[in-house]
């Protein structure tokens, strides 16, 4: 594969063709948070952490490094006044859902984020995604998923699959860069009513 | 029905269906759209085949239902050829006296005639009503003269003669260079210049490449592709083919929501027509070139009008966008080169084929050329469709054709492109309307929509309104439109509530900031516009709202308060007895009062106090003033007191 020369922060990167700032940057030994990106898994784009400025033929841009591919000559700045400010307010949308996440707890110290900001969601999920991709994507078996959409959406297990393949994989749990308690929450949650009872008078 | 298997086999038939026609021969042609329907057209159309059995006159009249002519506020419309006498908000009991006067008789109708609220005078053509004559209607045009289940009509208008001309005459280079040359944009949102997008796929090395019809219009009040495709379908697959041949592409899709089933149904009967014809599959008109069309449809999610959701949907799974730093028409449907584009900009193709690129050019601004279909809403006396040039002022737009806004009311602001579009305020009214021009006054084409508002109308409301749309509408998958616009909303919506702090607005403008910045698609990226181009030019109601409690516009219910003004209020019970919840006070010759604690600002003692009285005041921003004594509330009449 042909190589790919850019700089990145004012360093000379030399990256394969195809790879992703993201890549390029991590295998310089370059660090850009992320929260929805995995090795394993396709690049998802959907934390906009990972946002960088970039600068082509004279034009500045933003864009997400964990899906803009490399390209020659590109020069890339991983940290600006801009960049901090965005990575700040996300981090600070994110922290009214998981306010006390280690992962997000450091990365609001970085980047000045106010946890305190918005008020509390009564969720923990961030849908970065990571379980439902990881589910899907290496075990193959969409155990979880994700229901509804915009402000509404949330993970869900399907009780059929997660009876069967759940009890002994659970590698989702600590992907869950929140609280692997809500992952845990919301499979109990789909469990307790699987299989349905055969007699739901009985409940009463 | 033979296929037709060459240009001239297709001339020498169009040739014969035109001999077969009778243009002196009475027909009337009845609007046919959703709009009408909803005005009760099918019931007219029964009753015209109904009349015309009993009167027997089957065989001297023709009967053509149409697509929608444009002008929705007076429909069931009615137009009767060869004269064109035009006939509006027609009810199935107009239709027995039509036959036998204008069609039997050939007298006009004086009072089925649009009046012309200016002169007073009657107008017999729809082409002299201020409506149409206004208008350039080159796409939407067509509509009204055919009858969108008859390919034949659409042949009898030259329909399939710009494909014929594009494959018989014109290498794939050649379509493409004149549709660059015409410099037309895309009518979806965008604005994309449509022969660029279609160079890209052309040059792209992969064989098997794709077009897309866009017909996924979801914007609220918005309906002018659905219309389109509901009136005139063919000319939708003639440009899509036509698009087709010239990036070289044989599989087309068309998406359309599931909510428009008669656009579906039109759509699907056309495709199957053109099939039957020789206009879709094998060797097209003998031209060896092979295209096949399929309609898929959309399950009612607003963000699937954005290009990669839409193909994300195609493809069967969850219509998310994806990240497009690689442009569709490289990698789209499949990972192979599509070219999408909207409804409007396909039917503009054939136009620009068959009368060139110089001919389209003539009509716009530098910038934006040709014509744009609005969808012209709201407070305005004419609501309909409307095509007109690129260039033509919103004031032209507003008043000459939509006729101003009803009730005396005045002007406040007309909120263009769709939900992520923005307000456009009164001082800028001149503005030209085109893809640039829009965009740098904060606002954007979109696709079409056009909603006009008037005085009543709370402008932080109107952002909070759009922004809930979007929130809703939102797919979830990046934070900065999934969290961010939930978080505009909770601020918007506490401020029409009364809510509103300091800084506020502040926080809105970083949240905006952070959506238009970071978000992953164009839904995310355009939703802050509500509220960035309502706080650029109403920032003063937004400060209002928060600062003193007041809603300008008397429009925000937590806002506002109902009280009746003792020295008007002629105790007249009419306010009493209409209130819903009994909060009116008050008995013959004791003047009224609006027990507030009650009240759930409904409004109706408003609407009904007799305007002559005008006693019921509404308030915003001040306390309401103190009820009168007791004893003072007595009326004593002057008369009787004498």
């Amino acid at each position: 594969m042909s190589k790919v020369l850019l700089q990145i922060d004012g360093k000379d990167v030399e990256a394969s063709e195809g790879m992703t700032i993201l890549e390029a940057a991590r295998s310089a030994g370059i660090s850009i948070p992320t929260l929805c990106h995995h090795d394993k898994l396709e690049p998802f784009g959907g934390c906009r952490l990972c946002i960088v400025e970039v600068e082509i033929r004279g034009w500045t841009k933003r864009v997400v490094s964990c899906v803009y591919t490399v390209e020659e000559n590109l020069v890339v700045r991983t940290r600006s006044e801009k960049i901090d400010k965005l990575r700040k307010m996300i981090l600070e949308l994110l922290l009214a859902h998981a306010p006390d996440s280690p992962e997000l707890q450091n990365l609001a110290r970085e980047y000045g984020a106010d946890r305190d900001r918005f008020e509390k969601h009564a969720s923990f999920c961030i849908h970065c995604g990571l379980c439902v991709r990881y589910c899907a994507e290496v075990k193959k078996k969409d155990a979880v998923g994700f229901v509804d959409r915009g402000v509404r959406k949330e993970i869900s297990f399907i009780p059929e699959i997660a009876a069967k393949e759940c009890w002994d994989c659970k590698e989702c749990f600590p992907l869950c860069p929140t609280e692997a308690l809500q992952a845990a929450y919301v499979l109990t949650k789909s469990l307790v009513s699987f299989p349905p009872s055969p007699e739901p008078a009985a409940e009463k | 029905m033979p296929r037709i298997g060459s240009p001239a086999d297709l001339e020498k038939f169009r040739k014969d269906l035109l001999s077969k026609r009778e243009p002196d021969k009475p027909c009337i042609t009845l609007c046919s759209g959703s709009a009408c329907h909803a005005t009760g057209s099918r019931k007219v159309a029964a009753r015209i085949e109904e009349e015309i059995n009993k009167q027997g006159l089957q065989d001297k009249v023709d009967i053509r239902k149409t697509g929608c002519h444009g002008f929705c506020e007076r429909g069931p419309i009615i137009v009767i050829h060869p004269e064109k006498i035009a006939y509006f908000q027609i009810a199935p009991e107009d239709v027995p006296e039509i036959v036998s006067e204008t069609i039997v008789q050939k007298k006009v109708i004086e009072r089925l005639l649009y009046t012309d609220p200016d002169t007073n005078k009657k107008i017999i053509h729809e082409s002299d009503i201020p409506f149409y004559k206004h208008q350039e209607r080159l796409v939407f045009g067509f509509n009204g003269s055919i009858d969108p289940k008859s390919i034949d009509d659409y042949l009898a208008i030259g329909g399939y003669s710009a494909l014929a001309k594009a494959l018989s005459g014109m290498s794939p280079e050649q379509v493409l260079e004149e549709v660059k040359k015409s410099n037309l944009r895309g009518r979806g949102g965008g604005g994309f210049p449509a022969g660029r997008k279609w160079e890209g796929s052309r040059d792209a090395p992969d064989e098997i490449k794709y077009v897309i019809v866009n017909a996924d219009e979801g914007d609220p009040g918005a309906y002018m592709d659905r219309s389109l495709l509901e009136g005139n379908p063919h000319s939708i697959l003639e440009g899509l083919t036509i698009g087709a041949y010239a990036i070289g592409s044989h599989e087309g899709y068309i998406y359309v929501r599931q909510e428009y089933p008669l656009a579906v149904e039109n759509i699907i009967l056309a495709i199957k027509m053109a099939e039957e014809y020789g206009f879709l599959g094998k060797n097209i008109l003998g031209s060896g070139f092979d295209f096949t069309v399929k309609v898929h449809r959309g399950a009612g999610a607003f963000v699937c009008g954005e290009s990669t959701a839409l193909m994300t949907a195609l493809e069967g799974r969850v219509g998310e966008p994806r990240p497009k730093y690689i442009r569709s028409n490289i990698k789209g449907l499949w990972g192979r080169p599509s070219v999408l584009n909207n409804v409007e900009t396909w039917a503009n193709v054939p136009l620009i084929v068959n009368r060139g690129a110089d001919w389209f050019t003539q009509y716009g601004t530098e910038g934006s050329k040709g014509t744009k279909i609005f969808s012209l809403v709201g407070k305005i006396t004419n609501t309909g469709l409307v095509e007109v040039p690129m260039g033509m002022s919103l004031k032209d737009i507003i008043y000459k054709i939509g006729g101003g806004i009803p009730g005396g009311k005045r002007f406040k602001a007309v909120q263009t492109g769709g939900p992520s579009g923005g307000c456009i305020p009164d001082e800028l009214l001149d503005l030209e309307v085109g893809f640039d021009e829009l965009t740098k006054a904060g606002s954007m084409m979109g696709s079409g929509g056009m909603i006009v508002m008037d005085e009543d109308t709370c402008m932080v409301d109107v952002a909070r309104y759009f922004i809930d749309f979007l929130t809703d509408e939102s797919c979830g998958k990046c934070v900065p439109c999934r969290e961010g616009l939930g978080q505009m909303l909770t601020i918007l919506t506490n401020i029409t509530a009364g809510k509103g702090k300091e800084g506020d607005i502040e926080l809105l403008e970083e949240l905006a900031e952070v959506a238009k910045e970071a978000s992953l698609c164009a839904l995310g990226t355009s939703a802050p516009n509500p509220f960035l181009s309502t706080v650029r030019y109403f920032r003063q109601e937004y400060e209002a709202h928060i600062r003193e409690k007041k809603c300008p516009a008397l429009s925000c219910k937590e806002l506002i308060s109902y009280y009746i003004d003792p020295n008007k209020c002629q105790a007249c019970m009419i306010c009493k007895r209409k209130c819903p919840v009994d909060a009116v006070d008050g008995a013959k010759k004791t003047i009224h009062l609006i027990e507030q604690e009650k009240c759930t600002k409904c409004g109706t003692c408003f609407e009904v106090c007799p305007s002559k009285f005008g006693a019921v005041k509404k308030i915003s921003g001040e306390p309401v003033p103190s009820p009168i004594p007791e004893e003072e509330r007595i009326i004593t009449r002057k008369s009787k007191a004498k």
